[in-house]
Order: structure tokens, then C-alpha cells, then sequence
């Protein structure tokens, strides 16, 4: 039998396999199904400040909204209080701790640095095992640089440091113009882990209403290959003691395979598990362990980091000269679409 | 004894009868609604009454519903109480007989409101109480909001203790709306008052099978006459029964009150008896004269039934030679009103006595007071004791107007003002219904009354729009109970939240000198000066005032407050008003802030905190010049074409002048003249739509879905455009039925509330710019003078002919010009897109009976109405006759266009050899089923009365009088749903029922939304509202289903902002209908919790989910015929994606989400079900019966 267990961000898991912040995650009756479906920890979607500021401001102005008539001063019957966003997340997130017996890992996406620290610590109070940070930011201030934006960063990772006890994961972008510097100086603020990469919500352009739309894109596997890269690269510069996550792309067991060789201590799945359903993580794991026992893995530890920059011995491989090899390796296809 | 808290009157009072009552039956009606409001509030959050139950809050469907369950509770022993007003009284009348009648104890709270006579008025007066005299009820006057709250005690256990009913009343607005600081009582102080053995002998008598009886027989001559005086002796013992409740209050509380009261000298030789709030500025008028060595004196009556004769003639002192009893109420024809006649015969009795109180008769004499909530202040009041001490003063007479017809009224002294109080602070605030400033000064009220010793005082002044309306709050502080009971004209402080106001408002007329004006204005504080009207300077200098200002909007703005400017404004008047130390007004402002958002979110506390920090920072004293600029008047100049009447009445209503307006200067009869809204130009938009026509397409659909006709289509011919000036734009006009001609989308300006529906439904974008739409809204200030040169010079180019184009399409019917225009509903409004499109459609031909609600408000409330004429003088002719009768009050109207047609029809036959034959022929034959055919009838009629004038016979007067209904016109019967569905379903469903053509169009918005959002049956399931906090436990009721029952009705369910082609041709189909037809029309509202903004795409979602389905029913008398056509697709969006975006669903989903899941559900299941059960209903065929020579459809 293959060991499968792993340890990420100071937690105990069976399986390498984390199920990833989806919507399936958010409500215990689904989360229940993603845990019995195998998921060694699950993670809860990210609560969003603007989310919660937008709902507060909205809903308070909606329930007040008066025209200032003498016949009618409001619109609404008296609601002395309803829960926030906020604490709509944290009762759920509470639900699902009470009914998981794998670690649940909450997410946060603020904007302020007081709300990052306050709503760290309820998601703690809360009963989180572990708190994933989810720095989401397109950096579109010209006025901006990126030594500003990445201070700005690490004044919000020190800040929830501050504010939580719990083991700290920061998911990045893979946009910061020195990825494998700010890795590492995430680390010094206080992570614990890293979860590589956040995707970004790509806008489209709706050609029927002549709109600009948002809309999820699920992730192909072909994404892989960027976390890929960087949890190579920073799992020898940032040594055993940092946990690393990879995410984006995981669709298979192999892809899990493939995370663990490039140093990830655990492979995060939502755009398979949404594609195919809560059930596809135990044919992942079947997949994982399949692949392991044809090769005679022992377990997923001599797996993990067999393949680093280091480690491969291909060191150029996840640097520049990988780059060149793929372009000279691309061949044309065999007809070219007419017209 | 209770802490004190500063409520207003509705509250103190429902606090009582909410502790008191087991059931609570009731029907919104303003200015009682708040009542009912507190009460269910109260009931969603738990809170018992003195018996540790929750009482059942049951809304009912009119106040003939209320007082009917009431009736009931009150049979099976359960205590009960309604709360009522005006109208809603009047319709609680026959019970109130019954149950007056029955000898049961019961309470209705009312405040006190004018009934509708020329007018509808929802102001405060006694017309309403005074005509519940002979029902048998206790009457008791509450005059402040302590009193509202003790006497409700005092009410409702006296009514126990004696069997009969109470009605207990009080100032609508100025009592019931008023925050005054008082002592509130404790359940032990209730406890105390409302003895267990009354409650348990009041239970007893209730009905149960255990030990039945009967009570409601039918009685015979025989005894009915003997059964009717057998209460007397029940009634006899009310004055001695609330004289002890009122002992043991005082005793309990120290607050001492009598049946009567008497103020003032002891040997008064004049004395002025009243009952209600008006009290307090008597009592403030006795004491300054007698304090300048007068004799005066007055007389409060607190129970005026059963009249407490003993009691006046105890509290008026010996020296009395002359009484004037003052009335708040008028009763035409009358000797004299209530009060007066009450006194006067209780004096009259008492002298013809063994021992007569007087050695003779004293004078008395009867006035009339504070109609509608007229002001009645010192000034008003003191001219009464001037002429009480006339040798012959006029008996009756009217204080508080000029009354030049009738010359009834005493002249105001304006000489004579209360003395101020030492260490009062008087307070105006001038604001925006939009941006909080009742708010704030509500709140202001509560913190220094709370929190301090100080006394505190709040009175709030609304306009009738309701858009862009103007409230102004009147505030006093001081260290003394505040008696003053009008509106302050002497303030040491007054705010103005809106710089635009002081163009329209007399904003410092009530600033007393050297007092303090803080002006938020969007300028650089070294601009403001100049930038001030020049009248507003003079005022300034001539005051010598104090000038701080401050940049509010932008505050609010950088405090990511949007619009709400309140939290800004109020730090700044506590630091310059020096009520309180501005760090502890802060901390109070703060925790203000804490309590009402602690359990509603962080982002709005931090908002708010972050608004208050910025406000000081940013308040700015401006240096006042000493020279004075040149004289100007804020009364806008009268353009030289205005009508006469606007000229002399509407524009003094206009710059709030309309108090000084003599009686002569209004008309007799409630007649007024429509069109003109136009008028009044008042530039409330801060953006309005700029067209593009270079990205316009034509479609007209900015112009059909324009809430106020503020943006409109013109097509013209090519000669036109091309003589018209460089800066006016138009363009090609696309259209496949007319060719060469021209086209232009114009906005409005000063009539725009910036909306922005318009700009949400516009499909063309440019191609260069997909941001950029056809039209875009932008800052008025960039825009306006140009926008105005552009609508003015719009408004010469004459109307397209009506017959180009086809009027079922959006195209057509936007060339058709509006006849309903510039009302003052809200920015955003759903319902009046409708209202428009008709007018535009059959304005020139339509009579409208208007329900009371948002439509009439809008339609009709003074200053000035949006329904308008066209070039001819035609227009739709309106009238709101009552909430629950305009189903009845429309086929009156019906049935008299009928008799009149009918009847020229006879006269024409008579006449027909004199006026001659063809013309008659052509007049009796004529279809009328076009526009054209209607014209040709109008030439007709034209020429039959230019024959007319020539006839010497009898008739040819009469048939002059009725000759325009020749003309087929058009009847609409315009409401709510809060009448279609609730108040006035019964008589909806007599008149469709009747046959007869009348077209009934309910603005659906599925909620009362004039009261302030209470639900009615039109109210989906799962929605909270009002009445439904919890959500509405149940399904809408399918008004088209009940009405489509009758087989010959057309009825049709249209959603404007879905298809307005399907709302054209429904609205077509209707009119054409010769029998009754009923659309029902989505209409969104605010009461929705919606961007308004987006009123059209909420109507296209709401059809796109199913949860309004679009349809008609045409009959058919045609054999087989299929009336029912299913007009929108089937569902494409789940209905909670739909409601999702509707604060009225998402709030559920917060406050009780497992609920909110459960109703979405079954919402969900009411939706799917109708859809199937209409998709089945497109299969049946049915047929009008008919006879055979009369087959026809719509």
C-alpha cells in the first residue's frame, strides 16, 4: 500500500489531493459530498471584501431608501440587523468544520488592511484549520510601481500574521515581476505555504449586447505548467519547512504526479472537480496511486521534490533555455487552414 | 417611572396599545400607518405584551376589513385595538355603532386626519374624529406626544372599566409625526392602570360554545327603542371612570391630567376653549398676555364624549364674560361646529338650573382652526381674545387665512410672537427626501433629548413630490418643556443641505439676527459668496449671519457615502449650534451610528465614521461682506404666456407662498386647470441624457420608457430640419411607412430627474465606443443652458399628423405627443411609462377616474398636475374620487358619458329636420373605430353646433350641452394594486361584471406603495414587505384569472420594460374593447429595493423568469375562437436569479435564509404552475355569448 499521506501548512493529510476554493466548497451539504469524495482538505471559496462592502452598502441603502414623502418615510419593515456576507461565510464556514473530519482551510480576499487583520481572526475564531490569503490584485496603477505593490502585499501577509495563529498560506498571481524574491520574502512576513498560481477572471466582449462580460473559464491542463515552474524553482530556495501548493491546471492524477515532482506538497483541484463533479477526486486519487504503484513509489514523499530545479538536474529547464527549447521543439502543422 | 426617550406621537401611542392588545386587525392609511408599522415590527421581533404573548398583527383589506375583525376579536374576548385615520375612519363607522352598540370594551387610536372634500388632504384635522360623534364611542383628545402616550393607557383602561369604546385621538403630522422628549411609562405603570378583574369580566362576556348566546339580534319596534337606552347608565359613568384612571396615572406617575383643563388668570374675563396640540401655543398666548396684564384664560378638553359637562363649568373661574370655542373641523350648513355646540349647550343647560355658574349666559362664540394642518400660532391666536373682548364680535369666524368672500376670518398680529424661551435653540434645516436630512435631524433630536436634560422637539415639513422633494425640519432644544406647536420663525440656526434651494425657497425667512447659516455647496469656499443668490446676500448682511459652509456632496462622496449627505451635516451643526460640546455630540453621532448598524455590517458604520471625521475638517466660516448687494426676489419670474391662474395662485404655490393665498384666490369647488407641471421647471437632475445622433437607431424606446415625457421623439418634415438652427441636431428619420423626413430626441432639462432609465434601455452603441451609447447621461451644468435653447425651440416644431405612422409600435406611438407630463413621481417610477403611453395614445378622448394612492399623488397633488392638453385644448379629464370606490366612481363616469350620448342621440332624432338629416345621419353612423373617423365626428359635432346656435327650439340647448359626447370617449380607471387587489376588489369586480366599456389599468408594483410599502394580496410569495417581514407567506393573487372568469372581459398582463409593443397593442386592444377590459401593468418601484436606474431591466427579468408573464385575452364572440395568447416565452432564468437582485427577495435570504430557500421554492413552484396552467390556457376555446347580429372582436 502507498503511503499517500502529505503534510501542508503543518496539517496531517491523507492524500496530496486538496479540493481547491469552488462553490461546491461554500455549503455544507456539497462540502460533505467533496470530503467524501476524497478531498484530504478542503478549501472554502474566498471571502471577498468588496463583496461584503458592496452588500453592506447596498442593502442598508436599499432597506432606507426613501423619497422623503410625508406619507411614507421608508419602504421596509424594520430589520434591526441581518447577517453580512461575512457572517454568512463564517456560520458556514463553522457548519463545515463541525462536519469535516479533514482540515478546512478558509480563504480571504480583502482590500484594507483593517479588514484583512479583523476578518483573519474570525475566520480563526471560527475553527479553521488553516487560513489560505488570496492576494488578488491586477496591477493597473501607473502610478504604482512594483516595489510599492509588493510592500503593500507584505504589509497585509504581516498583518494577518499578526492577527491569526493558525497556519498561514498566501495564494499569489503569477504577475510579480520577481516572483522567486517576493516568494521568499512572503515566507520571511510570515507564510507558511504558498499556493501557486491565483488565475485571474479574464474579461470577454459579448458580441450580441456589444458589452464587456465576466464570466468563469475552467482551467485546462495545460495551465499546469506555469505553477509547475515556479514550485520547481522555489522549493530548493525555499527549503522543506515551506509548504507549497500547486494549483491551476490539475486535472488528473498525473497532473498530481507531476506537482509532487516539481516539489508541491499538495495538488489543489476546483475546475475538474465543477467539469465533472465532487466524485472525479477519488479517480484522481485512483489515478494518483495507480501511477505510484506501477512505479513502485513507496510513498508520495520520494515523489515530492524529485524533479525541482535542483533536484532535476535540468536547472535551465525552468529558466530561459526551457524557453528557447519549446520554441525550436514547436513544429508547424501539417496544413495550414485555408483562407 | 419610565426613562425618557424622544418618539413621535404614532409610536408613543402604539407602544400602549401594542402592550395592551392581543389582536391588533388594521389597514394602512397615513398618518396612522406608522402605528400599525411598530406594532408588526414589534410583533417580528418578539416583543409581548403585558401578558407575555406575542400579539397577532393582521393586515387587513380596507379599514372596513380592520374594524370588522376587530369586531370579531373583540366578541370572542380577545382585547383588540386598529389604528386609523380620515377615510379609513369613516369606513370603521358602521362597526364602531356595532360595536359601541354591544357594550365592548375596545380602543381605536386615530391620528386625526382631514377627510377629503374638495380635496384629498392627508394633513391633520378634527373632520375625521367628529364624524364618529354618534356612534357611541368615548371620545379622548391627546394634545402632545406625552399625552398620546398616556391617554392610550388612559383609553384603553377605561374602556375596560366601563364597557364602552374609546376613540382616542390625536394631531395627525403635528402630534403623530412630531419627536418630542417624554417620560415613558413601564409595564408596571400599565399593569397598574388596567386591572386584571376588568380583563377577566371582558373575557368572560366573549363568545364561546361553553355558554352560548346570541348577540346581534334583529329587533322589532316593540323593544329596539328601550334596548337603545338601556346603556345609558354605562355612558353616564365615563366622565367619573377616566377621571379616576387619570388620578391613578398621576399618582403613579405624577403627570396630572382632567377632563377639562384650565390655563391661565384666575379671573379671566375671556377664555378659549380647544381640544388637541394647538393647547400648547394657546397656553404660550395666554401667558404673554397675561404676563402684559390681560385676563385671559383657556380651556383644554381632553374627553369631548360623553361630554363632560361638570367638569367645563368647574374649570371656567366665575369672571368669565365671553367665550370662543375653537373647532378643528368645518361642517357646512351647521349652526356651529361640535365643540362649539357642545359648549354652548352644556353652558346653556347648566343656567337654566336651580343654581346657575354664571350670573349670566357668558358670550360664545364658534371659530374654525387648522384645517389640514394649517399653522396656528400666537399671532392667529391672540386676535381671538381681541375680539372677545369686542362689544360685538362676529359669533363665527376663521383664524389662519385671509378669508376675503366671506370676510370670515380675524387678521393675523403679526406683532404679537411668543416670547422665546430663555436658552432655547430653534433649528431650520433645509433638505433633499433623497439625501437624509430628516434623518439626521431625527437623530439629532434623540441625542440631545437622550443624553442630556435638555427638552427636544422635531417637527418635520415634507413637499408632495416625490422626486427631488424638499423636507425642511424644525428643531427646538431647550431646558424647558417645549409648548410651541408650529413651525419655528425664529431660529437661532439654519442649515441648508442643498445650495439649489435657495433659488426656489425663502430659505433665511425664519432665521432670527445674527443667527447661524450653514450652507452645504459644491464650490470652492472662496466662490460661495458670489455664487449666492443676491436676495440670499442681502438677507445674510441685513441678519447679520453668521455664513459657514461646506462642500457636503464631496465629503459624502470621498466618505463612500454616495448621495446621503446627513452624516456630514450633522457633526457641523453640533459644532456651530453649541447644544452640546462637539466631541460628545460626535461620540453620541458615533454611537448612533454603532446602534443602528452593529448587526447590519461594518462597511456602513465605517462609512458613516468616516464621513463624520472628514466633516469638520472641511467646514469653513466665509467672510460676510458689509455692503449690500442689490435687491432681487426668489419668486421665479412669470413667463408673459403663462395662464392667468398660474400666474395668481400656482406660482405663489410654487415658491411656498401658498399660505397667504386668500380664500378668494382658490377655486369653489376643487376644479382646478390641468398642464401644469410644465411650469415648474425644477432642474432636480445633477445629469441628464445628451443625445447622439450619429449612434441612434430610432427606436424610441428612451422616449416610451421616460418616467416624466422629460426625453422625447419628434418627426418632422425634411423642411423643417433644415430651416432650424445649426446647434438644434436631428437626423434622418428611418422608417419604412415615412421617408423623407426627420427625427429628434430631445431632452427636457429642467424636467428630467436624471433617471438614467432612458440611457439603461438604449440599444444603440457606437462603433467606435462600445461605452458610448445614443444617449449618455452627463452633468447637467455642462449641458443645460444649451439643452434648454434645444427643448425650447423643440417645442415649436409642430406635431407629427397622427395618421403617418402606426401607433402599435414604439416609433409610432412616440410621435404621438404626451399628455402626461413632468409629474413628480419617483425618479425611476414604473408606473407612470404606462400612464404616458395612454395619454399619448387616446389623451385627446379620455375621461380618468384615479384611485388614491402614488397615481393620484402624482396625478393630482397641488402645486400643479402633469395631466396636460395638446394644441386643440384636449386632454384627459381626471378625477380621484376615493381609494375604495374608483372602480364604481369610473362606471359612474361610464354611465354618464353613456346618458349623454344616449340622450343627444334622442335630440338629434328630434332635431334632425332642423339641423339636417345628413349631418345627422353622418353623426349617428359614424364607427369611430379610427383616429380619422373620430376626427371627422369631432368636424361633425363642430358643425352640428354651428347649426345649433341657430335654432330656436328648446333642445337645441340641450343637445348644444351634451353634443361633444356624440365623440366616443374613452374611460379609464387608473390604480394601484393595493385598490385593484385589496380595498376596491369588490367593486372592480361589480363594474367588470357589468358589461359596460370601461378600461381599468392597475399599476401593478405588487406592494401599497404611496403608503410607504405595506403588502397587499398583488404581493408575490417570499417578498417582504411591510405586513410581510417574514416574506409573504402567500401566492399573488391572479387578478387577470378572476377577471378573465367572466369570458367577456379583456384583459391583458403587460410588463413595458419586457416588450412595449405587446404593452402598445394590449393598451390598443383595451381601448377598442366595447366592453370592460383589465391590464394589469408591472410596475416597478422603489418600494422593490432596486436600482431605479435599471427599473426596465427588472421588468425584462421578471418576464424572462416567469414570475410575470406577458398575455392577452381577447374575447371572441366568433365560434371557436382562442382568447388567450401567451405573449412572452417560456422561462429562461430561474426566478431566484430574477429576485436575487431585488433587495424586497435578498433581504430574506439574510434575516432568515432557511425560510427565504423554503419560499423560494414554492415561488418558484407558484411560477412554474402558472406558466403551465397558462400555456394549457392558450388551447381553450371560448365564445362571448352573443346574439347573432352582434359578433365582433377586438
Amino acid at each position: 500500500m502507498t503511503d499517500l499521506t502529505t503534510t501542508y501548512l503543518g496539517l496531517r493529510l491523507r492524500t496530496p489531493i486538496v479540493a481547491s476554493a469552488s462553490p461546491l466548497n461554500g455549503e455544507p451539504a456539497t462540502a460533505r459530498l467533496v470530503e467524501e469524495a476524497g478531498a484530504s482538505a478542503i478549501v472554502l471559496p474566498s471571502l471577498f471584501e468588496e463583496e461584503i462592502v458592496h452588500e453592506d452598502i447596498h442593502l442598508n441603502r436599499s432597506l432606507e431608501a426613501g423619497v422623503g414623502h410625508a406619507e411614507a418615510q421608508d419602504y421596509f419593515p424594520g430589520i434591526d440587523a441581518f447577517p453580512t456576507v461575512a457572517d454568512r461565510y463564517l456560520s458556514k464556514l463553522a457548519a463545515i468544520v463541525a462536519q469535516s473530519s479533514v482540515p478546512v482551510i478558509a480563504s480571504l480576499n480583502a482590500t484594507s488592511t483593517g479588514a484583512w487583520a479583523r476578518y483573519a481572526a474570525r475566520i480563526e475564531d471560527a475553527g479553521a484549520a488553516a487560513l489560505e490569503l488570496n492576494l488578488y490584485h491586477v496591477a493597473a496603477d501607473p502610478t504604482q510601481d512594483a516595489a510599492a505593490r509588493e510592500t503593500a502585499d507584505l504589509e497585509i501577509v504581516h498583518a494577518v500574521r499578526a492577527a491569526v495563529a493558525i497556519p498561514l498560506a498566501v495564494k499569489l498571481s503569477p504577475y510579480y515581476s520577481a516572483m522567486a524574491c517576493f516568494a521568499s520574502r512572503v515566507v520571511d512576513a510570515g507564510a507558511d505555504g504558498l499556493v501557486l498560481f491565483n488565475r485571474f477572471y479574464q474579461p470577454d466582449i459579448d458580441l450580441d449586447l456589444l458589452e464587456v462580460v465576466n464570466h468563469v473559464e475552467l482551467s485546462t491542463p495545460n495551465e499546469l505548467r506555469l505553477p509547475l515552474r515556479w514550485i520547481a524553482i522555489l522549493r530548493p530556495q525555499l527549503g522543506p519547512s515551506v509548504s507549497l501548493a500547486a494549483t491551476s491546471g490539475v486535472h488528473a492524477g498525473t497532473d498530481v504526479v507531476k506537482a509532487l515532482m516539481a516539489g508541491a506538497d499538495v495538488a489543489m483541484l476546483t475546475s475538474a472537480v465543477l467539469r465533472n463533479g465532487p466524485r472525479h477526486l477519488g479517480r484522481v486519487e485512483d489515478e494518483l496511486c495507480a501511477w505510484l504503484r506501477e512505479r513502485e513509489y513507496d510513498s508520495v514523499a520520494q515523489l515530492r521534490g524529485s524533479a525541482t530545479q535542483t533536484t532535476s538536474g535540468y536547472a535551465s529547464k525552468f529558466e530561459r533555455a526551457n524557453y528557447v527549447q519549446t520554441l525550436h521543439s514547436w513544429s508547424p502543422p501539417v496544413h495550414w487552414p485555408s483562407g | 417611572m419610565g426613562r425618557s426617550r424622544c418618539v413621535d406621537g404614532n409610536e408613543a401611542a402604539a407602544s400602549v396599545a401594542y402592550a395592551l392588545s392581543e389582536v391588533i386587525a388594521l389597514y394602512p392609511i397615513t398618518p396612522a400607518s406608522p402605528m400599525g408599522e411598530h406594532c408588526d415590527d414589534w410583533a417580528n421581533a418578539g416583543r409581548t405584551n403585558l401578558w407575555g404573548a406575542v400579539p397577532d398583527v393582521v393586515e387587513m383589506q380596507s379599514e372596513a376589513g380592520a374594524a370588522g375583525a376587530l369586531h370579531g376579536a373583540l366578541q370572542k374576548g380577545a382585547l383588540a385595538t386598529t389604528f386609523t385615520a380620515s377615510q379609513g375612519l369613516l369606513l370603521m363607522i358602521p362597526n364602531m355603532f356595532k360595536i359601541a352598540g354591544e357594550l365592548t370594551p375596545a380602543v381605536v387610536h386615530v391620528a386625526a386626519r382631514t377627510i377629503a372634500t374638495h380635496a384629498l388632504s392627508i394633513f391633520g384635522d378634527h373632520s375625521d374624529v367628529m364624524h364618529a360623534r354618534a356612534t357611541g364611542w368615548a371620545m379622548l383628545a391627546a394634545g402632545s406626544v406625552q399625552e398620546a402616550q398616556d391617554f392610550a393607557l388612559v383609553a384603553h383602561a377605561a374602556t375596560l372599566r366601563s364597557r364602552i369604546p374609546f376613540l382616542h385621538f390625536f394631531d395627525g403630522f403635528r402630534t403623530s409625526h412630531e419627536i418630542d422628549k417624554i417620560d415613558t411609562l413601564t409595564d408596571d405603570d400599565i399593569a397598574v392602570l388596567v386591572r386584571d378583574e376588568d380583563v377577566l369580566a371582558f373575557r368572560a362576556r366573549g363568545m364561546t360554545p361553553e355558554a352560548p348566546v346570541v348577540r346581534g339580534t334583529a329587533q322589532n319596534p316593540d323593544v329596539f327603542f328601550q334596548a337603545r337606552e338601556a346603556c345609558n347608565p354605562y355612558h353616564d359613568a365615563v366622565p367619573g371612570i377616566v377621571e379616576e384612571v387619570f388620578d391613578e396615572l398621576a399618582a403613579r406617575t405624577g403627570r396630572h391630567y382632567g377632563l377639562v383643563e384650565y390655563h391661565g388668570a384666575v379671573d379671566a374675563d375671556r377664555v378659549i376653549v380647544l381640544m388637541g396640540s394647538a393647547a400648547g401655543a394657546l397656553e404660550e398666548t395666554v401667558d404673554d398676555l397675561n404676563a402684559a396684564g390681560e385676563h385671559v384664560g383657556m380651556v383644554r378638553v381632553r374627553l369631548f364624549q360623553p361630554f363632560p359637562t361638570a367638569a367645563l363649568l368647574a374649570a371656567l373661574p366665575p369672571t368669565v364674560r365671553s367665550i370662543a370655542v375653537l373647532d378643528r373641523t368645518k361642517e357646512p350648513g351647521a349652526v356651529g361646529e361640535p365643540l362649539y355646540l357642545s359648549v354652548l349647550a352644556a353652558l346653556a343647560e347648566a343656567m337654566d338650573t336651580d343654581a346657575p355658574p354664571f350670573a349670566r349666559l357668558p358670550r360664545v362664540i364658534g371659530g374654525r382652526y387648522g384645517l389640514s394642518s394649517k399653522e396656528v400660532t400666537p399671532s392667529m391666536l391672540k386676535p381671538v381674545f381681541d375680539a372677545l373682548a369686542e362689544e360685538r364680535p362676529r359669533k363665527h369666524f376663521t383664524i389662519g387665512i385671509v378669508d376675503d368672500v366671506t370676510h370670515l376670518s380675524l387678521p393675523i398680529d403679526a406683532t404679537f410672537t411668543h416670547r422665546r424661551p430663555e436658552h432655547e435653540v430653534q433649528a431650520v434645516f433645509f433638505g433633499l427626501g433623497s439625501d437624509g436630512t430628516v434623518g439626521a435631524t431625527k437623530s439629532s433630536v434623540k441625542i440631545i433629548g437622550e443624553h442630556t436634560d435638555l427638552f427636544a422637539q422635531g417637527y418635520f415639513v415634507y413637499d408632495s413630490k416625490k422626486s427631488g422633494s424638499v423636507t425642511v425640519s424644525h428643531l427646538r432644544f431647550g431646558p424647558d418643556p417645549i409648548r410651541s406647536t408650529y413651525l419655528i420663525d425664529d431660529a437661532d440656526f439654519v442649515a441648508c443641505h442643498q445650495i439649489g434651494l435657495l433659488e426656489r425657497l425663502p430659505v433665511l425667512a425664519s432665521a432670527r439676527k445674527g443667527a447661524t447659516f450653514l450652507l452645504s455647496a459644491p464650490l470652492p469656499t472662496d466662490e460661495v459668496w458670489d455664487r449666492l443668490p443676491p436676495a440670499v446676500q442681502r438677507e445674510i448682511v441685513e441678519k447679520d449671519i453668521e455664513l459657514w459652509v461646506i462642500d457636503a456632496e464631496r465629503v459624502a462622496r470621498e466618505a463612500g457615502m454616495g448621495n446621503r449627505i446627513n452624516t456630514v451635516m450633522q457633526p457641523c451643526f453640533f459644532q456651530l449650534a453649541g447644544v452640546l460640546p462637539p466631541e460628545e455630540a460626535i461620540a453620541h453621532i458615533k454611537a448612533a451610528v454603532e446602534a443602528t448598524y452593529a448587526r447590519r455590517g461594518r462597511a456602513t458604520i465605517e462609512r458613516n465614521f468616516a464621513a463624520i471625521d472628514l466633516a469638520l475638517a472641511n467646514l469653513h466660516r466665509i467672510e460676510v461682506p458689509s455692503s449690500l448687494p442689490a435687491a432681487d426676489g426668489v419668486v421665479p419670474a412669470a413667463a408673459d404666456d403663462e395662464p392667468d391662474f398660474v400666474v395668481r395662485v400656482t406660482r405663489r404655490l410654487l415658491a411656498f407662498d401658498g399660505d397667504r393665498l386668500p380664500v378668494s384666490a382658490l377655486p369653489v369647488d376643487g376644479t382646478f386647470p390641468t398642464g401644469t407641471t410644465k411650469y415648474e421647471k425644477r432642474g432636480i437632475a445633477s445629469e441628464i441624457p445628451i443625445w447622439d445622433p450619429d449612434v441612434c437607431i430610432d427606436c424610441g424606446k428612451c422616449a416610451i420608457v421616460c418616467p416624466h415625457a422629460a426625453i422625447r421623439m419628434k418627426v418632422f418634415d425634411a423642411d423643417i430640419a433644415a430651416a432650424a438652427p445649426n446647434w438644434f441636431l436631428t437626423k434622418a428619420f428611418r422608417s419604412k411607412d415615412l421617408a423623407d423626413h426627420h427625427l429628434v430626441i430631445q431632452v427636457a432639462p429642467d424636467d428630467c430627474t436624471g433617471c438614467g432609465v432612458c440611457v439603461d434601455v438604449c440599444p444603440a452603441k457606437s462603433k467606435t465606443d462600445m461605452s458610448h451609447k445614443a444617449i449618455d447621461m452627463a452633468p447637467v451644468a455642462d449641458h443645460v443652458e444649451l439643452e434648454r435653447r434645444r427643448w425650447d425651440h423643440y417645442l415649436t416644431i409642430p406635431e407629427l399628423d397622427r395618421d403617418l405612422l402606426p401607433h402599435d409600435s414604439v416609433k409610432g406611438s412616440q410621435v404621438l405627443e404626451p399628455l402626461f407630463e413632468f409629474s413628480g413621481a419617483c425618479a425611476g417610477c414604473g408606473e407612470t411609462p404606462y400612464l404616458k403611453l395612454v395619454s399619448q395614445l387616446f389623451g385627446d378622448r379620455m375621461v380618468v377616474a384615479n384611485a388614491t394612492g402614488c397615481s393620484s399623488i402624482y396625478g393630482a397633488n397641488l402645486p400643479t398636475t402633469p395631466w396636460t392638453t395638446n394644441a386643440e385644448g384636449r386632454g384627459p379629464a381626471w378625477s380621484n374620487s376615493l381609494f375604495e370606490d374608483n372602480a364604481e366612481f369610473g362606471l359612474g363616469l361610464r354611465l354618464g358619458v353613456d346618458a349623454q350620448h344616449e340622450h343627444a342621440r334622442v335630440l338629434l332624432g328630434r332635431l334632425a329636420s332642423v339641423v339636417g338629416d345628413q349631418l345627422v345621419t353622418a353623426l349617428l353612423d359614424n364607427q369611430q373605430d379610427t383616429e380619422a373617423q373620430i376626427r371627422e365626428q369631432r368636424t361633425l359635432v363642430a358643425t352640428l353646433k354651428d347649426r345649433l346656435r341657430d335654432v330656436d327650439h328648446p333642445d337645441a340647448a340641450r343637445l348644444a350641452s351634451v353634443a361633444s359626447n356624440l365623440v366616443r370617449q374613452g374611460v379609464w380607471l387608473v390604480g394601484g394594486d393595493g385598490w385593484a387587489y385589496d380595498i376596491g376588489f369588490g367593486g372592480l369586480d361589480h363594474v367588470l361584471s357589468s358589461g359596460r366599456n370601461v378600461n381599468v389599468l392597475v399599476l401593478d408594483t405588487e406592494v401599497y406603495s404611496n403608503t410607504g410599502g405595506q403588502a397587499s394580496k398583488a404581493t408575490q410569495r417570499g417578498a417582504v414587505a411591510k405586513f410581510a417581514a417574514g416574506g409573504k407567506a402567500t401566492g399573488k393573487k391572479d387578478l387577470g384569472a378572476i377577471a378573465r372568469a367572466y369570458g367577456n372581459v379583456y384583459v391583458a398582463q403587460i410588463s413595458m420594460g419586457a416588450n412595449e409593443l405587446q404593452t402598445t397593442k394590449a393598451l390598443l386592444e383595451a381601448d377598442a374593447w366595447p366592453g370592460p377590459s383589465l391590464v394589469i401593468a408591472y410596475s416597478t418601484c422603489i418600494a422593490h429595493g432596486i436600482d431605479m436606474r435599471l427599473s426596465m431591466s427588472h421588468q425584462k427579468d421578471a418576464v424572462r423568469s416567469g414570475y410575470w408573464p406577458l398575455y392577452r385575452y381577447r374575447p371572441s364572440e366568433i365560434d371557436g375562437g382562442q382568447p388567450f395568447s401567451l405573449d412572452s416565452k417560456a422561462p429562461t432564468i430561474p426566478v431566484r436569479e430574477f429576485a436575487a437582485s431585488e433587495a424586497r427577495y435578498a433581504i430574506l435570504e439574510r434575516t432568515d435564509p432557511a425560510r427565504a430557500h423554503e419560499l423560494a421554492a414554492l415561488l418558484q413552484a407558484d411560477v412554474d404552475e402558472r406558466w403551465a396552467y397558462y400555456e394549457q390556457l392558450v388551447q381553450i376555446r371560448r365564445t362571448v355569448p352573443h346574439l347573432d347580429d352582434e359578433v365582433g372582436e377586438p
